[in-house]
């Protein structure tokens, strides 16, 4: 059926109502960027709309590739692995960097020493 | 400008929601994951506007449009939102426009009484609309000071 009842059509797009993310914070966020002067409607509602889909697209992206998939469980650890093994999520890695144990951290640590040393 | 740091974070009930919406029924989601997604999404956003910035600057335009923004997320290798954003803004722009007309059709309606009852009531719709107004203003006071 090609032709949408009027009531019904509005009922869907009522129900898809978008978003749920207030727009107000988002607004607030993109205006933290120092060089941003002014937001149209249109684009601060596709910027809001966009994290939505963002965060989804993070979670699925790294229950689907975590370790935690047949636990049904999804850890921090599988978000660092997406930010660090996904292209598009690459620009993730600064705050979700993957925690090593400290034994690993000093011991990487000492192997740097050695190598400063041999200069 | 936001006054305090916790300002720059998404509310984690709605972040909540949506990652239990995108994953299949009964995962289990850490609350460390869950924080480490919700600051993901606050560093996404200043991504997509940075992005979507440059574009206005390059066509010297203060404001960002809607275009600016599908552009940053072609930019930032998210295609595949771009076909679900354009749904969403039609329908958006669709709603906006819908409230508008039930909005003046209701004022007209409201004239119209108003015309054949006394005047009191509509002392009082004025100054609703005033007050209905006012937080839009401030809003643009708010872009231009920046």
């Amino acid at each position: 059926m090609s032709q949408a009842k009027p009531d019904k059509d509005s009922q869907a797009s009522e129900a898809k109502k978008a978003i749920s993310l207030p727009i107000s914070r988002v607004k607030l966020i993109m205006k933290s960027s120092p060089d941003v002067s002014s937001i149209n409607q249109d684009a601060l509602f596709l910027t809001t709309k966009a994290t939505e889909l963002f965060v989804q697209h993070l979670a699925l992206t790294s229950f689907n590739n975590g370790s935690g998939r047949e636990a049904n469980t999804l850890d921090y650890s599988d978000l660092a692995k997406t930010a660090e093994e996904t292209d598009t999520f690459h620009f993730l890695t600064d705050i979700l960097p993957k925690k090593i144990l400290a034994r690993e951290y000093l011991k990487s640590l000492e192997q740097m020493e050695d190598e400063d040393a041999d200069f | 400008m936001a006054e305090r740091p916790e300002d720059l974070n998404l509310p984690n009930a709605v972040i909540t929601r949506i990652i239990k919406e995108a994953l299949p029924d009964g995962v289990n989601v850490s609350k460390e994951a869950r924080r480490a997604i919700s600051q993901a999404a606050s560093v996404f956003v200043l991504y997509a506007t940075s992005c979507a910035n440059n574009f206005a600057l390059k066509a010297k335009r203060k404001t960002l449009n809607a275009g600016d923004v599908l552009a940053a997320m072609e930019e930032m290798e998210f295609e595949r939102f771009l076909e679900p954003l354009r749904e969403a803004l039609e329908v958006y722009k669709k709603d906006q426009k819908g409230k508008k007309e039930v909005s003046e059709q209701k004022r007209k309606d409201k004239e119209k009484k108003n015309d054949s009852e006394n005047d009191k009531s509509r002392e009082d719709e004025e100054e609703e609309e005033q007050r209905m107004e006012e937080p839009e203003e401030e809003a643009d006071e708010e872009e231009v000071e920046n």
